[in-house]
């Protein structure tokens, strides 16, 4: 994997958000000095607890977020600080989102085909027959009619929503898909459908995605390499069979003893395992993500890398 | 099975509601039963109508709900014919009720203390300082740490799996005999979600208590349940135990079920329901889930199939297990999951 191209790099991300309205009231950091690269094709998941700040981090890369802290690059191209006019253009022609709620990411008012063909009307596609045929191909593409495309969106069940806001990202060509927990407000049935979906236009279109998710089953079904998020840290990246196998850091640890697994007499005799951030003693020695196999890196003080490393050999 | 073993009993219930496009048939009779100190689980997707079954076993169904037939019997009585006087004597003292939303389940702006105390004081007749005792007792059996600093803050200083906490003492708090939990865990993180889970089965061990579990997530079923009933379309379509069901599932919205939902050792293509549920205003004739099926035969679009019994506590309703139907296989990648969890049992056991 690693002749691969890096398409996108993140450098010592940082961002934070004010409490309250003024700076008096504290900050929250929400992502604290992360780094990591995504490669050209490959699904790159982002799992951690409701407020590690996996999405804040899928926004900032899009920009929908300033960043404070850190660079971003995508594919070769600075797109964190001041950018000008062409910049913003690449941009928003390169980088999709799919967001988590199809309900609210809908606007109520528009129709189908004018939701969908708003991102062509923005990129000068002005003849009206022109982005018809367009829409109409991206319906298709996604699993729905042409004629869905002069309906609103309460008409449609939640799945097909999600389905149209796939559409509505991918109808400007754009080779970099930041999909924000596209299917947890979905039935479990209906999750299906749209991860295959995600899946074939993922090969089709020669997609990179970053797939923002909780659902660990989901993640390590769809995404090739996957980094777990606490507290806005990265803790550990790592190749997702190897990441479910071999888990090095007492935090991925507890995440994977907790996923439910639908095997009543595997799940009847499970020890799950607690994280307490309070085991790791940062005060002497500075932590930071050591690779402690091939691909597989870690964030961690020198000393509790040698341990992780004896655990590892123990382990085999 | 003998009838003092029986804690409630479900028959023939059937709920509809009048909306302006015309009646929704939510809950289309079904039938099941809770024994003591079971843990009964309900399971489906979103509209099937679990939560609405629950709901008219506590009377707090709204206003537009017509209950159209059946009874629901406790302790001899039929719950279907009580007064809403009748109901304020079980709802929360015998049968109490966890929501799925610890956030919007406490009031934002009373004490966390004043929020337990408030049903002691209500329903036990209990005073101030009795009552305090009792609510710090019961914060510490649901695993809240420093009870007394905790009893005097508001729910926002608490966090979401803290509040769930919160919610469970609060059932608890007048001895109920039923408890059911309405997708307890969903708003969770998986992390605090084990937690949660790990403190009602031990809270149900510890008292006895008998538990309905509402979700759409197997993997938590196979958790926490006894038995299972499996709904599709205000429809119970299959139930048996919690074995059962997982191991040897004869349904072919159970096979679906079970099979769209990747494991960890998943590797193929999903399997997906194609399709969507139907449209409850107009129930569909036959077997609601037939349009979705592929497994479906000219009858399933006809007539409602009958259960069949697979063993004393296994029944699927599918025309499937009729003496006359060709024989089926389930979806591969269900069948090879339970190969590798035989195989994997069988090393462990």
């Amino acid at each position: 994997m690693s002749e691969k191209k890096v398409i996108l790099e993140i450098k010592n991300l940082k961002m934070s958000f004010n409490k309250g309205r003024n700076k008096k009231k504290g900050i929250v950091r929400a992502i604290d000095d992360v780094s990591f690269n995504i490669l050209k094709g490959e699904a790159f998941g982002l799992v951690g607890e409701s407020g590690c700040g996996k999405t804040t981090t899928g926004r900032t890369i899009i920009r929908l977020y300033d960043p404070e802290d850190g660079e971003i690059y995508f594919d070769g191209k600075k797109i964190s600080g001041e950018m000008n006019k062409d910049l913003r253009k690449y941009l928003s022609d390169h980088i999709a989102m799919i967001f988590q709620d199809p309900i609210a990411s809908l606007n109520p008012r528009m129709t189908v085909a004018e939701i969908i063909g708003e991102g062509l009307k923005l990129r000068g596609i002005v003849d009206q027959s022109d982005r018809t045929k367009l829409i109409n191909k991206m319906l298709n593409k996604v699993g729905l009619l042409p004629e869905h495309g002069t309906r609103y969106p309460h008409e449609f069940s939640g799945g097909q929503r999600q389905r149209i806001g796939i559409a509505r990202a991918l109808i400007v060509n754009p080779s970099f898909i930041i999909a924000d927990e596209p299917v947890s407000a979905l039935d479990v049935s209906i999750q299906a459908q749209v991860i295959n979906l995600l899946d074939v236009l993922k090969d089709e279109l020669e997609l990179t995605i970053l797939f923002i998710a909780h659902d660990l089953s989901v993640v390590k079904y769809f995404c090739d390499r996957i980094g777990v998020m606490y507290f806005g840290k990265i803790v550990e990246i790592a190749p997702a069979e190897e990441l479910y196998k071999n888990p090095v850091h007492p935090y991925t640890k507890a995440l994977l003893s907790a996923i439910p697994i639908p095997d009543p007499r595997r799940e009847k005799n499970r020890e799950i395992q607690f994280y307490d951030p309070k085991m790791h003693d940062y005060s002497v020695e500075k932590p930071m993500l050591h690779e402690v196999a091939q691909d597989h890196f870690v964030y961690a003080s020198e000393s509790e890398l040698k341990k992780y490393k004896m655990d590892r050999t123990k382990e085999r | 099975m003998n009838d003092d073993k029986k804690l409630l009993e479900v028959k023939d219930l059937a709920v509809s509601f009048n909306t302006f496009s015309g009646s929704v048939k939510a809950v289309r009779s079904i039938s099941f039963d809770l024994n003591r100190g079971e843990t009964l689980a309900i399971v489906g997707e979103s509209g099937s109508g679990k939560s609405v079954t629950i709901k008219s076993l506590l009377g707090i169904l709204t206003g537009n709900a017509t209950i159209e037939s059946g009874e629901i019997r406790y302790n001899g009585d039929d719950l279907l014919k009580y007064s809403e006087s009748d109901f304020y004597k079980i709802r929360g003292k015998k049968i109490s009720l966890i929501f799925q939303d610890p956030f919007s389940a406490l009031n934002p702006i009373m004490k966390i203390g004043k929020q337990i105390t408030e049903a002691l004081i209500l329903s036990n007749n209990m005073n101030k300082e009795d009552s305090k005792k009792r609510a710090l007792e019961l914060m510490e059996i649901v695993g809240i740490s420093e009870p007394e600093l905790r009893y005097d803050q508001y729910p926002f200083q608490f966090s979401g799996g803290m509040r769930q906490r919160i919610v469970i003492a609060i059932a608890l708090a007048s001895d109920p005999e039923i408890l059911i939990c309405d997708e307890p865990t969903t708003a969770l993180d998986v992390t605090i979600q084990a937690k949660i889970l790990k403190q009602i089965k031990k809270i149900k061990n510890e008292r006895d208590l008998s538990v309905i579990f509402i979700t759409h997530d197997l993997g938590v079923v196979a958790n926490m349940a006894d038995r299972i009933c499996v709904m599709y379309a205000g429809k119970i379509v299959e139930y048996g135990t919690c074995d059962e069901i997982f191991y040897e599932p004869a349904h072919p919205y159970t096979w679906a079920l079970l099979s769209s939902m990747p494991d960890l050792e998943t590797r193929e293509k999903l399997f997906s329901i194609s399709g969507t549920p139907p449209n409850m205003l107009f129930p569909p004739k036959g077997d609601a889930f037939a349009q979705r099926n592929k497994y479906a035969m000219a009858i399933d679009f006809e007539e409602e199939p009958p259960f069949f019994k697979l063993s004393e506590t296994h029944y699927a309703a599918t025309w499937l297990l009729h003496e006359y139907a060709p024989k089926v296989e389930m979806p591969e990648i269900l069948a090879k999951r339970l190969a590798r969890m035989k195989e994997e049992g069988g090393t462990s056991e």
